[in-house]
């Protein structure tokens, strides 16, 4: 605004002084103006113009639109806490529905394929991994467990219509991953 | 301002350049794009700082792109008509004015400021992947705007109308359309409360 205002003064300036700072003055006013456009002159077609009728434009129009591209989203949405917790959710449910579903199609078809998923045998193959695998072979399961635990609460919570404003939502966020990383490291070492 | 720098580009390097704009003040809903990648109007969004990199922007995510920054809201519009939103009376209009308390007036704030700029509808994923049934959260805020009206007569029905899978029940409460509304306004709370409604008010 400023810097405008001291370009159309410097304008001014420059058309009704015909000395030969006029030029100096011109470039040095563009040079501290950052706001100023330069407005093109309306433009004419040359190419001759042949109308449609509508029946005609409506087909146009609809083949424009079987080829549009569409705009990228996921690849390039901002990471929100919102959305992330969503996805992980959805993740985390999915993981561990898909995985007691495998397991119990296993258990079924284990007579017949001479698998061994009885507990007892499950307990002592767990039994004789080394460390590192048990801890990292229950976090993957526990950590699961816990997100989809509370974040479930969560949106329970949300259904009644509470904690669902910005606030409620980024506290309610970072208390489940709080909570997630409390009840992961409780059942990782019990 | 963002849009102030695109219509510098648009006058001084590229004419070819095309976004929608109008008002350049944040009430028309016109140059609705994803900045930085976060869905808000250009004409609001300061330009950072030149230390922070270059500023990426992109149409309305998952929108049918027209021409560069130009996104095709058909769809987005056939759904508001949908919904229908306007008033709705059952009573024979009597020639005057309908009152309404101060009270239910009250209910109808951060509901009717909506200025359908489409900026939380292609925010939220549920509506990129379902937008072809699923309303989005602009249209279902609106839909709770005529809902919470105390002078609307046409609530059971407008209610029918979402009672499928798809309508409304594809909200999962991401909330990132609260997150991405530039005029700060809350569509998860909204859709919330109708679905309360629906559960508890048949």
């Amino acid at each position: 605004m400023l810097s405008s205002r001291s370009m159309q003064a410097a304008f001014k300036f420059a058309a009704c002084q015909h000395s030969p700072f006029v030029t100096t003055v011109r470039t040095s006013a563009l040079k501290a103006s950052a706001t100023y456009q330069i407005r093109s002159a309306a433009t004419t077609s040359t190419t001759p113009v042949e109308s449609i009728p509508a029946e005609q434009s409506e087909a146009i129009l609809k083949e424009q639109r079987l080829r549009r591209p569409v705009a990228p989203h996921i690849s390039i949405y901002q990471p929100q806490l919102t959305w992330y917790l969503s996805s992980l959710n959805r993740i985390a449910g999915v993981t561990l529905s898909g995985g007691t579903y495998l397991f119990a199609l296993g258990y079924l078809a284990s007579p017949y394929l001479g698998w061994h998923l009885e507990s007892a045998t499950l307990a002592a193959a767990f039994g004789a991994l080394p460390l590192a695998a048990k801890l990292g072979i229950k976090t993957v399961v526990a950590a699961p467990f816990s997100f989809h635990y509370w974040n479930k609460i969560r949106h329970l919570v949300w259904d009644t219509g509470r904690f669902l404003d910005l606030k409620g939502v980024y506290a309610t966020g970072y208390t489940v991953l709080g909570l997630t990383a409390l009840t992961t490291v409780g059942l990782v070492l019990m | 301002m963002v849009l102030d720098a695109l219509i510098r580009i648009k006058n001084e390097m590229d004419s070819t350049l095309t976004f929608r704009r109008s008002c350049r003040e944040g009430i028309c809903g016109s140059c609705a794009m994803n900045i930085d990648g976060i869905n808000t109007l250009a004409c609001l969004c300061r330009i950072t700082d030149e230390s922070r990199g270059a500023t990426k922007i992109y149409p309305l995510p998952h929108t049918y792109v027209v021409k560069d920054l130009v996104p095709d809201l058909t769809q987005f519009y056939k759904q508001y008509r949908s919904i229908k939103p306007y008033l709705q009376r059952k009573d024979p209009p009597t020639g005057k004015e309908v009152p309404q308390s101060i009270a239910d007036r009250k209910k109808l704030d951060g509901l009717y400021e909506c200025i359908l700029c489409a900026c939380c509808s292609t925010s939220c994923p549920s509506y990129w992947w379902n937008s072809a049934e699923y309303l989005g959260p602009a249209v279902l805020m609106q839909s709770y705007r005529w809902l919470a009206d105390s002078r609307d007569q046409f609530k059971e029905e407008r209610k029918q109308q979402l009672e499928n899978e798809m309508s409304l029940y594809r909200c999962h409460t991401i909330m990132n359309c609260a997150r991405t509304c530039p005029k700060g306004l809350n569509p998860g709370l909204a859709i919330a409360q109708i679905k309360k409604e629906m559960a508890f008010n048949g």
